[in-house]
């Protein structure tokens, strides 16, 4: 029972004292979950507009394939990328394993589902005279697309928070893909997952709150930023 | 207006914390794989920033068990691995992927059990309690992670004349490292088998008060030798095998090899160097 008091009190102690190795895994986490984040949304937003938006032959099955990527095993995901970008891998020559770009390639993979589902769903459900009216007026296929998209913006602010949390939270793959090394791709949760391994629990729930803490500032900014949009109208 | 502003904002935050670890090319690094065992105890927080300090190089390490380090090694993934199963690492040397052995310290493996001892054996020799602890059906729990004390357990129950147990209900198999494997072994009140490195950091995390206590030690069994390995420039053309060798040598040389013998928790000496 004292390992949850005393993870508390240490949570506050790491985050004043300025711990340079906690500040070193909450950087990599921040960098590496921003970087994670920006490709998923850059690649998933055009994506999932294509799915919500066309019809073709197959639609339902590529669905059915992207909502079951939503619940693809971290670790599988990390042991997949490790295996392509492994010096023995198709990617080696990259040389990204154990480097944060390496883990943020993961991570896309891991939060790319979530945005296309999100956004389709999205756009699917936009009402539907906003398509006619934008063809009546002779918009260009990516002026459909970008008008679409800001319409949808806030279900796209929620898909993005939804994938972050899933991001930010993940250790396999930052484990398998970054390798946990000190100083470098070690992340909040790697660092919690070594803690742990050595005992330290008080440690891991101290790293633990601290991950919650950010997860907070994420979604304060967000409703924040939701709401200036709300008053900029 | 507003909004931009602070999207362009937190745009300059995130790349002003993403750029001290993109500038950071110049220093060679050097990748290794390594046991839990040297990570956990914090020995390499001792020696990493003195080899920075006085070869320039910075060492990076993975801690997994031997098992995976070895498969690192394989896939040319790191430049050197220290580990500890001598019989993995002499097949990794013959198949070509290793070069360079050397050994570079020892310490030896511990049999530790409840203060109580439940299955009575107290002093006995390690395959006379491994053979006692099956018959009496005495939680014994296992890595079971291919790592190097795992593999060594391997080898203490064949020595015993025993097929592993693998299935019986009393033979846990966790897949985890050592510490961990430990707190199942607390909670369960059975008997593990670990370094006694990590033993002793186990001690100290329990400010010298640990559940589990040493109830099997001192047998010629347990010996537990460290090296070094250079993964073979021949097998693997990425791999930085100068930056190895260094590294090999300055762990072998006698100011590290004193360092290794001088690094202590609660007063205790973890690892012995013996290098030649």
């Amino acid at each position: 029972m004292d390992y949850l008091l005393d993870g508390l009190v240490r949570a506050f102690v790491l985050l004043f004292s300025l711990d340079p190795e906690t500040y070193s895994a909450i950087r990599t986490t921040v960098v590496v979950s921003s970087l994670s984040i920006a490709g998923s949304m850059i690649l998933g937003a055009p994506l999932g507009f294509l799915l919500g938006h066309s019809t073709f032959p197959g639609k339902r099955g590529v669905r059915m394939v992207v909502d079951t990527l939503l619940s693809f095993p971290t670790v599988v995901i990390g042991l997949l990328v490790y295996a392509m970008l492994s010096r023995r891998g198709p990617f080696g020559e990259l040389e990204l394993l154990f480097t944060l770009p390496g883990i943020a390639l993961g991570q896309v993979m891991l939060g790319l589902p979530i945005v296309v589902a999100m956004t389709a769903t999205a756009v699917e459900n936009m009402d539907r005279r906003l398509r006619l009216t934008l063809e009546t007026l002779g918009a260009s296929p990516r002026q459909v697309l970008a008008t679409t998209l800001w319409e949808a913006r806030y279900h796209l602010a929620l898909a993005a928070v939804a994938a972050y949390g899933r991001i930010v939270s993940e250790v396999g793959i930052s484990m398998m893909v970054g390798g946990n090394i000190k100083w470098h791709t070690r992340t909040i949760t790697t660092a919690i997952a070594l803690e742990t391994g050595k005992g330290q629990f008080a440690m891991g729930i101290a790293l633990g709150l601290v991950l919650l803490f950010i997860a907070f500032g994420v979604n304060l900014s967000v409703s924040g930023l939701r709401r200036l949009a709300e008053y900029d109208r | 207006m507003k909004k931009r502003l602070l999207l362009i904002l937190a745009l300059v935050l995130v790349s002003a914390l993403s750029l001290p670890v993109l500038a950071q090319a110049q220093t060679p690094v050097l990748m290794m794989a390594t046991t839990t065992s040297t990570d956990n105890t914090g020995l390499l927080d001792v020696l990493a920033p003195v080899f920075q300090q006085e070869t320039g190089i910075e060492l990076r390490w993975t801690a997994v068990g031997t098992g995976k380090a070895l498969a690192m090694g394989r896939n040319c993934d790191v430049d050197v691995l220290l580990v500890h199963a001598p019989a993995a690492e002499k097949q990794f040397v013959d198949e070509g992927y290793g070069v360079d052995r050397t050994e570079i310290m020892y310490n030896d493996f511990v049999i530790i059990g409840p203060e109580s001892d439940p299955a009575g054996v107290r002093g006995r020799t390690v395959v006379e309690s491994m053979k006692t602890i099956a018959e009496k059906k005495i939680d014994f729990v296992s890595r079971g992670d291919n790592s190097g004390t795992h593999k060594k357990e391997l080898s203490l129950w064949k020595a015993a004349g025993m097929a592993v147990p693998d299935k019986a209900p009393w033979y846990v198999q966790t897949g985890q490292g050592m510490i961990s494997t430990i707190n199942v072994a607390a909670e369960r009140n059975g008997y593990t088998m670990t370094d006694r490195g990590t033993y002793i950091k186990y001690e100290a995390t329990n400010n010298g008060d640990a559940p589990l206590k040493i109830i099997v030690e001192g047998d010629k069994a347990l010996f537990n030798q460290y090296s070094v390995l250079c993964v073979n420039p021949e097998k693997c053309a990425k791999v930085k095998y100068d930056l190895a060798t260094r590294f090999r040598e300055w762990m072998a040389s006698a100011p590290t090899q004193q360092r290794i013998a001088e690094f202590r928790l609660l007063g205790k000496q973890l690892f012995t160097p013996n290098a030649r």
